[in-house]
């Protein structure tokens, strides 16, 4: 295995980790836009309260180490995709304030703001996040000078929106399991129904996504056809949603917010695989696609990354579980909550 | 306007608005850790409420911050796309190490610091305060690495790969601490202890002003006192040593620092005012001080603007005003220490009024001080982007459209307008509260 296929590893790792990780803060917020309570709105925003910001440094890492392994990626994409980048920066910057301003004035309308802005932020950044993953998948047009040239409007084709709404549907799911074991009560018993709602409509999203990829977007389908052990990712997806209703009912929560984050890591494994060896494809011309060849770094900085890389992640893995261990439990508003 | 110039322009307003809070950040973290170490030391519950309450704002503080950096992450791929593929190898890692080195230290322990006083011991909390710390320190260390590789490139040789013209690393080492990055770390950590200095001095003078927590703000005035006397007595030296940096390595930077003509001795202007036109600098010499400052000499010669073709020179009077204006800010920081002993020593803080007026307001200074300071080092590294290697004109994104861009101006300026409003209302808000006067565990 050379040196640019573990970093097509390593910026798999990263994003996964994101969406694993920052997938149930954002599903939080849209499920708050589903409770009617203010106090419950605000049991939410403190579920995540200390977790939400280290989430997303996954996300930021990730950014890094695609600029420092790919540069190529990250110049093209970025460029290619300018204004769609910029609503996300924008929904980001609304959300993460979102939580810390909330509780800082006792006015109602001002909080009510706050939890709107937070709800909706998570909902946009959720879709949007798809578009992209989606666009992606289906390919941009790149062209031999690297540049992708696409407008905003041109982003928003069906099989995008399809991904965009997919992910919605497994944060939000995602979401509201991380918070059944957050909450008690009749916010436990609404987020349950809740949550079994959004099972439904991640599940008929799920099957709907896979057969219309079979179809439209054989490419993505070609690496699993060549190796079929692969297709053991999606049908454990599909295995573990089938039996999750079952916890759901035996109100094993922990159970399930472990079913939906693997769930979640085999998804976008199922992405990377259906991608590699390419991070972009083309759609003009598939010897413009960017791939972990043409837009790596060199090996010696591939070198580099790798031992930052190797020395890094096992200390934040550890300190992560840590800070998860240490606010495990039901999440009661005290003087310090948001 | 042209899609370079309003990169320019949209990158300058997101990082200098970014930049008004990672100082606080930075310097905050060290005053968190001396408060709770006293809390530590002493057992003494009035600690306690007082970091509880600086928290608070470094908590805000740093949610802005965060809000905003993100922004610059990606700003290079968005904006700068031909200089994102020419630095990826080499300007990408200390980024992507500032993330797994840095920022989830800072933002994972500042969970444990806000939310975990009743979660973990108090040992426990007080090496959360100093993870947090450490991280703010640390994450400015891999960004003035990235910049200062800007200014001052080392360890990387250029090559063409898959058809672009870009800089690969051949030295790690030598790329991380090139010529300017120490005295440029140096210089941005000193500052930003001077500001968050200031930032405490200004909320305690309001306390000592209104009579308000009178047993928390005495000891929070001696500590601003200290602090401001002693970093911007430091920064006198670590400004030293950056100007000497500039001379050696950017001579058109320091020539376009003091408007200097003529290749020979260097004159250092108290104020002036530069002639592009004419090619002369009107000002109040000191002759030869510049030149001795660089090397104790004189008479050493420095390379003047005349040698310096026309399109190799940074826009002069910006960078000359701004720089000049920095450093006489700086010596008015040393002043102001001073003063503040005196006060000390004189009324125990307790008076004059109007210079506990003047206190509250000074926080906005220092910060000004690094507005400027960034406006000269960046504004003169022009017309490069990387200095001597690639010109700015050659390395924004070529699929843009201008408007494109200005759309994104409005965007940030909005949220940014509203965002900067909403933190000085909470801030406010925040310090007319107060710290908690309860004495309860």
């Amino acid at each position: 295995m050379d040196l640019n296929i573990i970093w097509f590893i390593l910026v798999t790792v990263l994003l996964t980790g994101y969406a694993a990780l920052d997938g149930f803060d954002l599903g939080v917020g849209i499920a708050s836009l589903f409770t009617k309570k203010s106090e419950d709105k605000r049991i939410l925003m403190n579920s995540i309260g200390p977790l939400w910001d280290g989430n997303e440094v996954w996300l930021i890492t990730g950014g890094g180490a695609l600029f420092a392994a790919f540069p190529h990626v990250y110049a093209s994409v970025f460029s290619g995709l300018y204004l769609a980048l910029m609503l996300v920066l924008s929904v980001m910057i609304l959300r993460g304030s979102s939580l810390e301003f909330r509780s800082k004035v006792e006015s109602q309308s001002w909080m009510k703001t706050w939890e709107i802005t937070f709800g909706i932020s998570s909902l946009l950044f959720a879709l949007l996040l798809g578009v992209a993953l989606g666009n992606v998948a289906q390919g941009l047009p790149v062209g031999q000078d690297m540049n992708i040239h696409i407008n905003l409007f041109q982003l928003l084709t069906p099989y995008p929106i399809l991904i965009g709404l997919l992910t919605i549907a497994l944060f939000t799911m995602h979401g509201t399991f991380f918070a059944l074991n957050k909450t008690s009560d009749e916010l436990n018993a609404n987020l349950l129904g809740f949550g079994k709602i959004v099972y439904w409509l991640f599940f008929i999203l799920f099957i709907l996504t896979t057969i219309v990829t079979f179809i439209f977007i054989p490419d993505l389908t070609a690496n699993f056809n060549a190796f079929p052990l692969w297709y053991v990712l999606p049908v454990l997806v599909l295995g573990m949603a089938l039996v999750l209703p079952k916890h759901l009912n035996k109100g094993k929560f922990k159970l399930a917010f472990t079913y939906s984050f693997i769930m979640t890591v085999l998804l976008m494994t199922i992405l990377a695989v259906g991608l590699f060896p390419n991070f972009v494809p083309s759609t003009i011309n598939p010897e413009f696609s960017l791939n972990l060849y043409n837009a790596a770094s060199s090996s010696k900085t591939l070198t580099v990354m790798l031992i930052i890389a190797l020395i890094g992640m096992p200390i934040v893995i550890a300190y992560t579980i840590w800070i998860n261990k240490i606010f495990r439990g039901k999440t009661k508003i005290e003087e310090t909550s948001y | 306007m042209d899609v370079e110039l309003l990169s320019r322009i949209q990158f300058a307003l997101t990082a200098g608005f970014h930049f008004l809070f990672p100082p606080i950040s930075i310097g905050l973290g060290l005053i968190l850790v001396i408060l709770e170490f006293m809390y530590i030391r002493t057992g003494n519950m009035l600690w306690k409420n007082i970091t509880k309450f600086w928290v608070k704002i470094f908590a805000l503080t740093f949610a802005v911050g965060v809000a905003t950096g993100v922004v610059l992450e990606f700003e290079f791929g968005t904006n700068w796309e031909r200089y994102s593929r020419f630095v990826g190898d080499v300007f990408g890692s200390p980024l992507a190490a500032e993330g797994i080195f840095s920022f989830f230290l800072e933002s994972t322990f500042l969970g444990i610091v806000i939310f975990g006083w009743n979660k973990v011991s108090k040992k426990v909390h007080f090496f959360a305060t100093i993870m947090v710390a450490f991280g703010a320190h640390l994450s400015g260390l891999w960004i003035i690495i990235a910049n200062s590789w800007m200014q001052t490139p080392a360890g990387f040789h250029v090559v063409t790969t898959n058809g672009f013209l870009r800089a690969e690393i051949t030295d790690f080492w030598a790329m991380a601490f090139n010529p300017s990055t120490l005295e440029r770390y140096t210089h941005v950590i000193v500052s930003s202890w001077i500001a968050a200095s200031f930032l405490f001095l200004s909320v305690n003078s309001y306390f000592m002003l209104k009579k308000k927590h009178l047993n928390m703000a005495i000891p929070g005035m001696k500590i601003a006192a200290i602090m401001i006397l002693v970093t911007s007595l430091l920064q006198l030296t670590s400004g030293h040593a950056s100007a000497i940096g500039v001379a050696n390595y950017q001579p058109s930077k320091l020539a376009a620092f003091e408007g200097h003509w003529q290749t020979g001795p260097g004159d250092l202007n108290l104020v002036g005012w530069t002639d592009e036109e004419k090619g002369v600098t009107y000002g109040i010499k000191i002759p030869g001080l510049l030149s001795w400052l660089v090397d104790f000499n004189t008479q050493t010669s420095l390379t003047g603007l005349n040698d310096i073709p026309k399109e190799d020179r940074p826009p002069l009077q910006l960078v000359f005003q701004t720089y000049h204006l920095m450093v006489a800010l700086g010596m008015f920081f040393i002043l102001y220490g001073f003063v503040l002993i005196y006060i000390w020593r004189k009324y125990n803080f307790e008076g004059p009024k109007w210079f506990l007026k003047l206190s509250i307001w000074s926080f906005i200074l220092p910060q000004i001080a690094i507005q400027v300071g960034w406006i000269s080092a960046e504004v003169g590294r022009q017309p490069w982007i990387v200095y001597g290697l690639l010109k700015t004109k050659d390395a924004f994104s070529q699929v843009l459209t201008s408007g494109e861009v200005i759309l994104s101006i409005i965007l940030f300026t909005l949220i940014y307008l509203l965002l900067g409003s909403i933190y000085i209302y909470l801030f406010i808000k925040k310090v007319k509260h107060g710290p908690d006067e309860v004495i309860t565990n």
